[in-house]
């Protein structure tokens, strides 16, 4: 009878797994074939005109970070890759904090709003991702060009007298990306909130705790989860953005995207193209291993 | 059955004309074929056109190496012909046997990046020098200057096209040497040059007819068509010849290696050497376009276009691209990395 059981429950398993073989092997070859043509193409060397030549290389990997120079051949560290490695990261960073810092209270206003109200609010979020990306980019470029809308406005109500040169700065980087991503901040915050239990807030304040208390002690600590995994998806992709720095930098502002682009096209060097594209995986990676490490470490506190 | 038969029947219906008339699959610049004369194309011959654009010859080069692409033709500069013919891209479609091949300006047939047009045929030709809106600055603007050592007024207002080969030429003439240097010497003062001139630059990109036509920028380096664009658009625009030198360029239609509708693109190649039809591309790209006779069908404002009449104390300066071999690329590309960072 035990046997029978557990004949039973062998077979059920088998027939989980060859039913989710076909997707796992898709998942296989999709995911992993195309990094390993990248690490392979890392370790070649570059074709005169592009493409690769197999010849096993591993400047690719020493140009990441050195270059020699062109004059007078000495050796050190590449600044043009170094500074645009520590510009995507800055940028993204400071992409993350602002999204939080606009998302949070959006998210905390649609939850609090009465259930019926908050699907609509939730549509009002989502409703820019129904719109391309690059068309998104552009209705920002039209807000903060020197003849662009704010500037106009600015300009007709005097407060200033010369257009503020927005557009190709840090700056419209940053304002892009910003909006861009606000609704995957917003998205994991709001899920969180939905299912926090506002009878603790209310106990919070019978028990006489401030306002500022009660978010601090209280409603961080229960939506932490959505924090963390808000700002991992805005990080993740910030870091590797193309098309938004591309058209607010206006070509010298340049982030690893563009960097690793520039490789594939006109630098026609596609085994460091190859390695900066493992690199920026590397560090994507290493940034989510420290959210995982930072959420870890405070569960025992929350329970 | 009966229902079969009716769904079959639509399918033909639906997909006849497709598989009767052919389709074209044009990869060219953005904003670069005249809509009109690609309409006046597929009524003439029923071919159905579609166009993909690319903003350089280094993504069209990637893209079409990269293969599964689906396109038919390219339409590469000429510093780029070598390249594709040499990596086995384009088909030798001998535009030269074409009917409408009489017509292609004599000057134009014999050029170093396809002896006797067995590959390509001329698209539009034109010079790279300076775009300058002289409402913001009014001296002269037959120079390089403008861009590398730019007057004040013109400072933090200065877009420069990021098409190195361009640059770099322009670059190492206004410094005194000769395109495709790998001279070390010179190569060291177009860095310094170029690394001294870069804060003064607010943006290194593609597509700025409208900016310039909006006052978002106020000078840069351009292809005179662009700059005609921008002056219909902004009479303040000018368009200056750099006196120190500036590059003559042609782009050419080619026929892909792989291409599939090979009969289609051929009529194509054929169609836009009828100077009728060469003359739609201009008045729309507003560039000269090597094909004889096309003149009459053009209109009246692009023969006397500050743009496209060069100056005789300028004609001198013009020197006609190359391409440049890969010792002397591999170090500009060394000094353009470092200077788009």
């Amino acid at each position: 009878m035990a046997d029978l059981a557990q004949a039973t429950q062998q077979r059920a398993a088998r027939t989980r797994w060859l039913l989710l073989a076909p997707a796992l092997v898709i998942l296989l070859i999709a995911a992993s074939g195309p990094l390993l043509i990248t690490l392979v193409y890392s370790f070649l060397t570059p074709g005169d005109y592009g493409g690769v030549e197999w010849q096993f290389s591993v400047d690719a990997w020493f140009n990441v970070v050195m270059q020699r120079d062109i004059f007078d051949d000495t050796l050190g560290f590449s600044d043009a890759h170094l500074s645009i490695f520590a510009r995507s990261v800055k940028l993204s960073l400071m992409t993350t904090v602002l999204c939080l810092f606009f998302g949070f209270p959006t998210a905390y206003f649609i939850a609090t709003r009465p259930k019926k109200q908050r699907d609509l609010w939730m549509l009002l979020i989502i409703i820019p991702f129904w719109t391309n990306l690059l068309i998104r980019t552009f209705a920002v470029v039209e807000l903060v060009r020197n003849e662009g809308t704010v500037n106009t406005l600015l300009l007709w109500l005097g407060v200033i007298d010369a257009p503020i040169q927005m557009l190709y700065t840090e700056f419209s980087i940053l304002v892009g990306m910003v909006y861009v991503y606000l609704p995957l901040m917003v998205l994991p915050l709001y899920a969180a909130m939905e299912r926090l239990d506002f009878s603790l807030v209310e106990a919070a304040y019978d028990l006489y705790a401030t306002r500022f208390q009660v978010l601090r002690r209280v409603i961080v600590p229960l939506v932490k989860p959505g924090v963390v995994a808000g700002s991992i998806l805005v990080f993740v992709p910030s870091l590797g953005a193309y098309v938004t720095p591309r058209v607010m930098g206006g070509g010298n502002q340049l982030m690893i995207g563009n960097l690793i682009e520039l490789q594939f096209g006109q630098g026609r060097n596609w085994p460091l193209g190859a390695a900066l594209s493992i690199t920026l995986l590397g560090i994507v990676m290493l940034a989510l291993l420290l959210y995982v490490r930072a959420a870890g470490s405070e569960e025992p506190h929350r329970g | 059955m009966t229902k079969t038969l009716a769904t079959t029947a639509m399918f033909l219906a639906l997909a006849a004309p497709a598989f009767a008339e052919g389709e074209l699959n044009l990869y060219n610049w953005g904003n670069y074929t005249s809509p009109e004369m690609i309409e006046k194309f597929e009524k003439e011959t029923g071919i159905k056109v579609t166009i993909t654009d690319y903003d350089s010859n280094d993504t069209a080069l990637a893209k079409i190496k990269a293969g599964g692409h689906g396109f038919d033709i390219v339409v590469p500069s000429g510093t780029y012909v070598p390249i594709f013919i040499d990596e086995g891209l384009l088909m030798e479609s001998k535009p030269n046997e074409m009917e409408n091949f009489s017509n292609m300006d004599p000057q134009w047939v014999d050029v170093e990046f396809d002896p006797g047009r067995n590959y390509t045929v001329p698209w539009q030709w034109g010079t790279v020098g300076v775009t300058v809106n002289t409402s913001v600055y009014d001296g002269d603007i037959d120079t390089s200057a403008v861009i590398f050592d730019p007057p004040e007024e013109l400072k933090g207002k200065i877009n420069v096209t990021p098409e190195m080969n361009d640059l770099m030429g322009l670059a190492i003439h206004y410094v005194g040497g000769e395109q495709c240097t790998a001279d070390k010497e010179v190569l060291k003062k177009v860095r310094d040059m170029l690394q001294a001139a870069k804060p003064s630059w607010i943006s290194m990109d593609y597509g700025m007819i409208e900016k310039y036509a909006a006052g978002d920028v106020a000078a840069g380096s351009n292809w005179n068509g662009a700059s005609m664009r921008a002056r219909a658009k902004n009479a303040d625009i000018s368009f200056g010849y750099p006196q120190e030198g500036y590059p003559v360029w042609m782009d050419n239609a080619a026929i892909l290696a792989d291409a599939t509708n090979v009969e289609e693109a051929k009529t194509f190649l054929n169609f836009i050497m009828a100077p009728e039809n060469a003359a739609m591309l201009s008045s729309f790209a507003r560039y000269a376009n090597g094909i004889a006779g096309s003149e009459e069908f053009m209109p009246e404002d692009m023969k006397t276009a500050p743009e496209i009449v060069v100056p005789a104390e300028l004609k001198g300066a013009a020197y006609v691209a190359r391409t440049c071999p890969p010792e002397a690329t591999k170090l500009y590309t060394a000094i353009w990395t470092e200077l788009q960072k």
